[in-house]
């Protein structure tokens, strides 16, 4: 009987395995080894060629930028989201939690219109800018220009660095924190000291994820952009090449998405090397 | 008085966390806050600390009211259960971090932090980190960080807890013995009574948050005076119907209950010439359950349905389950709603191998 039931389970892990494979391959690897491959189909001079157009070079410093800006400004208030919400004890606390993780449950392109009905020409917040841009005697657009592209990014990719740093905070207790405060440290030395570095791994990992979300962001910045050259993300832009439908632009459209598959995967490693050292440094603390 | 509790009071929505708690400590006294789980003991120590605002009442150390104060205004040292050691800093920087925040000269604080590890026997782990060191060692360096600013009043909660029982017993007498050298007045929190009795000076026995009662060990043990004292302290069950033990027969009506501990118990062989003299006044009684308890045997005994713990000594006869014998209750306390009195056995009045 030992025998059939592990006969049994050989057999299922055999035909999981199998099916997890061909389901991976099938969905993802086979479609990247297809965007690289398409990207070279004209040649490696091709391939560089239109990696240099115009409109390429202005979408990847827009979508560094739009990424730097979104880890950065959503580190800090990741940050002091975490803290709030694991160090001290108020009313709506959970609600808070909650709406943290609007932007996971949301889809993008919903965050795009709210952002046009906010900051539009018809939003509520279109005499607040009128006024602005009449008393300092600037031109300062949200929509369809960068600050839109900087806040969809950043609405998208909010939620990443707390809900990691928040579960290590939790899990390692305050005891240390009150132990320092009986001793006479301040809130912010007590933070550098003790809090800073338990959560420092999850919050690197918290930022690489943060960062690769930013990366790829589509939905909620094609809302908000709509000049090519000037507010296009990368993926913006391989849409557009590939929407324009000659052989030229789409083999083009499939070298810039190699760019976007080359940073996804050096994202993955740095993942996966920010993993392991989060894991070592919880077991080593424990 | 050092440290004093008036009126303490502490809610939780509705619930009284601690209770009209009124308490005054002696300087350079080792106390123990003893109760059971729950019982609020560790909330009082809190309260103290600073960690916990009381609902209503006030707290006194050295004359001045601290419970207003942040709690690093009230120079107390405080040892935490789970000893919340800095677990990104070595031992050497964990002890040094209270003069560190107090902006201490470093060659001070180098001269106090090194006097500290000879103290406390950590030489040779200042540059580890908390997780590279034993359990007794982690104690050490809790003692010595808590100390280390010279605090007027040390704080430990349940300092025992999270060593094993081994390393435990050396603690205690280490840890008794480190607080007498310092001279430090001291509270500790402990579920343990034999912990209480043997390192305390005065023990406050503590119950759903209030205390039960204050006192010596022996007071504590000697004299309980509540039921739940006497109860928690002899770790011994109540029974109802005492009176129908030989030499209680006239107790019926006046008590609700009595608690008898093992050592107001002799039981003994029919046979044994020694106790000839209580053969008259014994009751019978049948051994149910014998435990080895390393240095004696535990017997559970059925007297007339009444269930009796006993210990008894090795070298004494070996006894079996079922074996017939006859016991005598010396005393007991006996207790009703509030008061609680120890009553001796009427038929050995003038029995004299009793004393």
């Amino acid at each position: 009987m030992d025998n059939t039931t592990q006969r049994g389970s050989s057999l299922v892990k055999g035909i999981l395995i199998t099916i997890s494979i061909l389901f991976v391959g099938i969905m993802l690897i086979l479609p990247m080894v297809y965007v690289i491959s398409s990207a070279l189909s004209k040649g490696f001079s091709f391939y560089f060629r239109s990696l240099t157009t115009e409109y390429v070079v202005s979408a990847l410093l827009l979508t560094l930028l739009a990424t730097l800006v979104a880890v950065g400004v959503n580190t800090f208030f990741g940050i002091m989201a975490s803290w709030a919400l694991t160090r001290f004890q108020f009313k709506g606390k959970q609600v808070l939690a909650t709406l943290i993780d609007i932007p996971f449950s949301i889809s993008p392109v919903i965050a795009g219109l709210s952002y046009i009905m906010t900051f539009g020409r018809m939003g509520w917040a279109a005499p607040l800018m009128d006024w602005i841009n009449r008393t300092f005697h600037t031109d300062f657009q949200v929509v369809f220009a960068l600050p839109g592209v900087l806040l969809a990014t950043i609405f998208v990719t909010f939620p990443f660095i707390s809900r990691e740093v928040i579960p290590v905070l939790n899990s390692e207790g305050c005891d240390e924190e009150e132990a320092a405060a009986l001793m006479g440290a301040g809130g912010f030395t007590i933070f550098r000291k003790i809090t800073f570095p338990k959560m420092k791994w999850a919050l690197i990992y918290g930022m690489i994820l943060c960062g690769a979300r930013a990366l790829g962001e589509f939905g909620a910045v094609s809302a908000l952009s709509k000049t090519r050259g000037r507010t296009f993300t990368l993926p913006l832009e391989i849409d557009a090449l590939y929407m324009s439908g000659d052989s030229d632009s789409i083999v083009s459209a499939f070298s810039v998405s190699s760019i976007l598959v080359i940073l996804a995967i050096i994202v993955l490693i740095l993942r996966n090397i920010f993993e392991y050292r989060e894991k070592r440094s919880g077991r080593k603390a424990g | 008085m050092y440290v004093e509790l008036k009126d303490i009071n502490k809610k939780y929505g509705s619930f009284y966390a601690s209770k009209d708690v009124n308490l005054s400590i002696e300087k350079g006294k080792l106390v123990a806050f003893l109760g059971p789980s729950g019982s609020g003991k560790t909330t009082i120590l809190r309260m103290i600390a600073g960690l916990e605002n009381p609902t209503s009442g006030s707290i006194y150390i050295d004359g001045q009211r601290v419970d207003h104060l942040a709690p690093s205004k009230r120079g107390i040292g405080f040892m935490f259960q789970s000893y919340a050691l800095f677990r990104y800093m070595t031992v050497y920087d964990n002890i040094a971090f209270g003069l560190r925040v107090k902006k201490v000269p470093e060659d001070q604080i180098r001269t106090r932090v090194e006097e500290l590890i000879r103290l406390t026997n950590l030489e040779g782990v200042e540059h580890r980190y908390p997780n590279q060191i034993s359990g007794g060692q982690r104690q050490r360096v809790a003692f010595a960080r808590a100390i280390a600013p010279n605090p007027s009043l040390l704080l430990l909660d349940e300092p025992f807890a999270a060593v094993d029982a081994k390393v435990r017993q050396e603690l205690r007498s280490w840890l008794r013995e480190m607080i007498y050298r310092l001279g430090i007045t001291s509270i500790f929190v402990t579920h343990d009574q034999d912990e209480a009795v043997e390192v305390a000076d005065q023990i406050v026995v503590v119950n759903r948050g209030r205390v039960e009662q204050i006192g010596t060990p022996s007071d504590i043990y000697g004299g309980p005076k509540t039921q739940f004292v006497a109860e928690f302290v002899g770790q011994s069950l109540p029974i109802h119907d005492f009176y129908r033990l030989r030499g209680y027969e006239g107790q019926k009506n006046r008590y609700s209950g009595a608690i008898v501990r093992p050592e107001f118990v002799e039981v003994f062989r029919p046979d044994n010439p020694t106790f000839k003299d209580l053969v008259p006044v014994a009751d019978e009684a049948v051994i149910e359950k014998i435990s080895f308890r390393g240095d004696h045997l535990e017997l559970l005994v059925d007297v007339k349905g009444i269930k009796l713990t006993v210990s008894r000594a090795l070298e004494r006869r070996p006894v079996s389950v079922g074996d017939s014998m006859l016991a005598v209750v010396y005393r007991l306390y006996a207790f009703d709603r509030d008061s609680i009195v120890l009553l001796n056995n009427t038929n050995l009045q003038d029995y004299e191998a009793i004393a």
